[in-house]
């Protein structure tokens, strides 16, 4: 193809792209179709990668397919295999991929569709896609080593230690919030419950195959997980129906939080191979599969949106989460636009499968700009509902009533028109017993893709099965993440202990493993079950410590990335690197400063503990705490959570005096041999 | 270009529904964390040609076990 053609065909997508973005951003009507949005994005995508990731690649990085990759010169058939490209992309996008850029989105709708679209699409651009990019290419260059290793190399031994106490902090947190999320989706719902349980016995049946009947062969066996599933999905349907195995299925928040922390106690010290591996497959491929079935869905049906672009909530005083757009919405989406955790991907299995550098390029940002499009069909499932729905089912009791009367009086006064008979009937189509203060997000995923994927298949009847559907991918990947996650806390915990007594450090000791899984499983619980018996709700209080937490991780990539630049004296492109973390640091140092220091107690945590204190000196109870006991407890998770955001805080801090110090002083890196110096101008 | 010291490759089906139903094959388990059997079988041939290589089942639990039991966070937000 000609350049001029080329040039006018870029051209087109680019003004097509930004009449996109204007339209979604001065639209005033009622409603706005989801097309705009996802033209927009794509567009944007699209291209950030032809101009500013190729920019990267050949006047930043200076790529260069004349290198051999560890995967090529390591080559070793196991972690080093130089693999297809689009197998390798595949492989990326699945580990990237979870529930943060499906919640995130969803609970920043509370300010309107408009600064969450905004933010996915323009960080993932500049910030996210970045990250993920520049750390796979400098991990490529130093043999694959993880960011750990890269900090430690680069900023000092301990500055990785303090990164790895700062991993181990983020996990807890993270895990917490991703129990809660289930917890909250499952509560009072036989028919989730029955499903996300039947999971178990499936999972097991699955783990035997594999080992003894047709030992690694995860595809066919996945087919017939993924069958009986199903399978387990629509007699979910008659459990909730019948009286008494309805019964028997209804668990309280509580009953869910501790079947959540045992069931991940048990998985963690229970041989792979017959629970964590099997929920693994299937759940990976149940999550590239809803994936696809969203974008279907919303291509097929172009929903219309019915979120107004912006809500009077973006000045910090909305029911879903406390504090003003800036910062904590940037903090609310992480995954979508810059997430930390893809640091620890980007550094991990992927770059020792590149067979050329230069395929970075479509691995790293690639991917990324995939992962938000997720979040864009996110925010695109939360804003499909009517906003008086989207507040009844995301706000909690304490500030909505417990019933839809009370609801539907408090949201039509902040403007958002909604009857009680709606939120009745919303209910019954999704097959639930009510849909009110449903908060974590995933129930209003699981509604909207309800309502969009029954548009394409299935039409009303379909809805209470779709979302099921929703519900229990939502809790099956994330239950997957629970066990995971739990695992490797045990094994930072088994190596802090290992210092101290080597027995206890050694993987493959039961005392160590009990104890480690015992103390990861306890760090997260006491995190989660504190958010369940919450009466404020939880969510606003746990999600804003995982988005700096999340964030937290990103700045630390990104100075080990700044740093890396400057050590190789190659400042010219300096910016690259430094805009998206001026811009985190910006955002985190604040949210979190805020979250401890706010004058308000429904951000600030030394405020709150404050008040509630004064309360009890007082021998008052302020609702919708019942006793005095209980506002006791919130006082002491107050200051507990309070110590936890000084903890990040004192992380990315420490981790900025790190990078000044490895700046100054003349240590530098050991190469890697027969790799280019890990950043080096292009030739 | 580089010379590779490696050149062990598998024999690629022709047929491009076959080529690609195996490609989105090999995605699916790299994506469990297993990665080709071919390939590595392969490999041990062309540079370890006096060791044995791992049967599937071995190679199989050699690979979850690095996946689970690694310590690397694999699971993501």
């Amino acid at each position: 193809m000609s350049t001029t053609l080329q040039s006018v065909g870029w051209g087109a997508v680019a003004l097509l792209g930004a009449f996109a973005l204007g339209l979604i951003a001065l639209n005033n009507a009622e409603t706005i179709n989801a097309a705009w949005l996802v033209v927009a994005a794509t567009c944007s995508y699209f291209v950030a990668y032809r101009f500013y990731a190729q920019f990267i690649a050949k006047t930043v990085l200076g790529l260069n397919s004349k290198w051999e990759t560890a995967a090529v010169r390591k080559n070793d058939g196991l972690d080093y295999v130089p693999t297809n490209k689009y197998v390798l992309f595949g492989h990326h996008f699945a580990a990237i991929a979870g529930a943060g850029p499906l919640i995130g989105p969803v609970l920043a709708a509370q300010m309107g569709y408009l600064p969450g679209t905004l933010w996915i699409i323009i960080g993932a651009c500049l910030a996210g896609c970045v990250q993920d990019y520049v750390v796979l290419a400098l991990s490529t260059r130093r043999d694959g080593e993880s960011l750990g290793t890269m900090i430690k190399n680069y900023l000092g031994k301990d500055a990785g230690t303090v990164a790895q106490f700062g991993i181990l902090a983020i996990v807890t947190i993270l895990l917490a919030v991703l129990g809660l999320v289930v917890v909250q989706a499952l509560a009072h719902s036989p028919w989730g419950t029955f499903t996300v349980v039947m999971t178990m016995p499936i999972a097991l049946l699955m783990g035997v195959y594999m080992r003894w009947i047709r030992p690694g062969k995860i595809l066919e066996i996945s087919v017939v997980g993924f069958a009986l599933l199903m399978v387990a999905l629509i007699l979910g349907k008659y459990v909730a129906e019948d009286p008494t195995w309805a019964e028997a299925f209804t668990w309280t928040g509580e009953q869910l939080a501790w079947a959540l922390i045992i069931y991940s106690f048990a998985a963690a010290v229970m041989p792979v191979w017959m629970m964590q591996a099997p929920r693994d497959y299937l759940s990976t491929f149940l999550k590239i599969g809803t994936i696809v079935a969203l974008a279907i869905g919303i291509l097929v049906t172009l929903p219309e949106l019915h979120m107004p672009a912006m809500t009077q909530f973006i000045d910090g005083t909305g029911p879903v989460w406390k504090g003003s757009l800036f910062p904590f919405l940037f903090i609310t989406i992480a995954c979508g636009a810059i997430s930390g955790f893809h640091a620890l991907v980007s550094s991990g299995t992927t770059p020792k499968m590149l067979d050329k550098e230069t395929l970075a390029t479509p691995i790293g940002y690639g991917s990324m700009a995939m992962e938000s499009f997720v979040a864009i069909m996110a925010m695109c499932a939360a804003c499909v509902l009517e906003p008086g729905l989207y507040f009844a089912v995301n706000s909690p009791a304490s500030v909505i009533g417990p019933t839809a009367e009370s609801a539907a009086q408090v949201i039509s006064s902040w403007g958002f028109v909604i009857t009680p008979e709606l939120i009745h009937e919303t209910a019954a189509n999704v097959g639930e017993g009510s849909v009110l203060s449903r908060t974590g997000g995933a129930p209003t995923l699981a509604i909207g893709m309800a309502h969009i994927l029954s548009g394409a298949v299935g039409g009303k009847e379909a809805m209470a099965f779709w979302y099921h559907f929703a519900i229990l991918f939502e809790a099956m990947f994330i239950m997957t993440t629970l066990t995971a996650g739990t695992r490797v806390a045990r094994f930072m915990i088994q190596d802090l202990a290992g210092q101290i007594n080597p027995v206890l450090g050694s993987t493959s000791s039961w005392a160590g493993n009990i104890i480690g899984s015992f103390l990861a499983c306890f760090l997260w619980g006491y995190f989660l079950y504190q958010g369940v018996v919450d009466p404020f709700g939880g969510i606003n209080t746990l999600w804003p410590l995982f988005g700096v937490a999340n964030q937290l991780l990103a700045s630390m990539a990104l100075t080990f990335v700044v740093v890396a630049f400057v050590k190789n004296g190659y400042t010219k492109y300096i910016w690259v690197p430094a805009v998206p973390l001026v811009w985190l640091l910006a955002c985190t140092l604040t949210a979190g400063f805020q979250k401890i220091f706010h004058s308000s107690p429904t951000i600030g945590f030394l405020a709150q503990a404050k008040l509630l204190q004064t309360a009890i000196d007082e021998g008052r109870v302020i609702a919708p705490a019942k006793s005095v006991e209980q506002m006791g407890r919130l006082v002491v998770n107050a200051y507990i959570d309070a110590a936890l955001a000084a903890i990040f805080l004192a992380c990315v801090i420490s981790m900025l005096a790190f990078a000044v110090r490895a700046v100054r002083s003349n240590r530098t890196a050991p190469m890697i041999p027969g790799q280019p110096p890990i950043m080096h101008a292009a030739e | 270009m580089a010379k590779r010291k490696d050149k062990a490759t598998k024999a690629e089906p022709e047929n491009l529904i076959s080529l690609w139903f195996g490609r989105v094959a090999e995605a699916g388990r790299l994506m469990c964390g297993v990665p080709d059997y071919d390939t590595y079988v392969a490999h041990m041939k062309v540079t370890h040609p006096d060791k044995e290589a791992m049967t599937y089942q071995a190679f199989f639990d050699n690979r979850m076990n690095a996946k689970f039991n690694g310590g690397g966070m694999k699971a993501c937000c």
